[in-house]
């Protein structure tokens, strides 16, 4: 693949990093990332990496675009209102980036096709808002033996790392979803529009360093904040012998639906 | 003793503490549902009740955090 005049100058700012180059923005081109959720995370995730010129965005969302999201969900406008997720964030993506090749799953990712939507992507971004979905993207990447990168926000705090096939989980620090209710959503206990977007330009940042090879992944590391405090911390951790997914004897072999709360204003 | 928890020094008026005395003493909701690491290493929860924590470890408390949309 040659990169055209017009490419050279579009990506400049890459090509001149010494850790991407002309070489990593033709790997940025050659990609395929599935951004799972078209909301405050997924927002600005998509609008970088569409920016970026990944070549082939999937993007999953069954909803469409609310009142109550515009206050963090940047990729959609208020004459979106109405309009489903997916459409709204494609429209913004191209308009950013005609290079950019983007397929829209208007739909919810569950048990029953979480492995077939993740199979042809080179690199998934958990952008949703429930646990249930949070265990199911893992359990699916750790069983489909896919990269991907957790992302999770709560009122000023936010949380991420990076999963590389082989490496520590989700379920490595956290064995299984808590019980329905039981830990409030965004819509009980509300969240910092700008929250979504340091979690979510971090994620898109993980993608960016996987695809090209740039410097250290998020990997066996929780990066924490505390946007209060605009303080980052991190937790070490690492694959568990008795991971219930990716450890010696692992009870999850396949992948079950869990029925919970989700973190939009008209569930709650 | 003097702990750090979540990057905050604190101190805790107790001479000895295992991890589950010390989510009591800090009086951690829903202390079942949370994940801790010490000294750069995550505690299985089954030694919750037996690991010990001393003067100067550094503890993080790891909570669910579930947003995203």
């Amino acid at each position: 693949m040659n990169l055209t005049e017009e490419q050279i100058e579009r990506y400049s700012r890459h090509i001149l990093l010494q850790d991407i180059g002309g070489p990593g923005q033709e790997k940025i081109l050659n990609a395929k990332v599935l951004i799972i959720g078209a909301g405050g995370l997924g927002a600005p995730i998509a609008l970088y990496l569409a920016a970026a010129g990944v070549g082939h965005i999937g993007i999953i969302d069954g909803d469409v675009v609310d009142l109550s999201n515009l206050q963090r969900q940047v990729i959609h406008f208020t004459p979106d209102l109405g309009k489903a997720k997916v459409e709204s964030a494609k429209e913004k993506m191209q308009a950013i980036n005609p290079d950019v090749k983007v397929t829209t799953y208007k739909d919810l990712i569950m048990a029953s096709n979480a492995r077939d939507m993740i199979k042809d992507y080179d690199f998934i971004v958990d952008g949703t808002d429930n646990f249930a979905t949070k265990f199911l993207i893992n359990d699916a990447c750790v069983l489909e033996g896919k990269p991907y990168s957790h992302g999770g926000i709560l009122r000023f705090d936010g949380q991420t790392f990076t999963h590389i096939p082989g490496e520590g989980c989700y379920r490595c620090i956290f064995d299984g979803p808590p019980p329905k209710d039981l830990i409030p959503t965004c819509s009980q206990a509300g969240v910092l529009g700008a929250i979504a977007g340091i979690l979510g330009t971090i994620q898109a940042a993980e993608v960016l360093k996987f695809i090209t090879g740039a410097g250290d992944l998020l990997t066996n590391r929780l990066m924490i904040f505390d946007a209060k405090k605009m303080k980052f911390r991190e937790a070490k951790f690492k694959k568990r012998d008795n991971c219930p997914v990716c450890g010696v004897n692992p009870t999850v072999t396949e992948l079950e639906d869990i029925e919970q709360a989700a973190c939009d204003l008209k569930d709650a | 003793m003097k702990l750090t928890i979540n990057g905050e020094e604190k101190i805790i008026e107790k001479d000895t503490l295992t991890i589950s005395t010390l989510l009591l003493a800090e009086s951690v909701k829903m202390p079942e549902m949370v994940s801790v690491e010490l000294n750069g290493e995550m505690v299985e929860r089954d030694v919750f009740d037996t690991q010990e924590v001393k003067e100067g470890d550094a503890l993080e408390f790891l909570y669910f955090m579930g947003g995203g949309q």
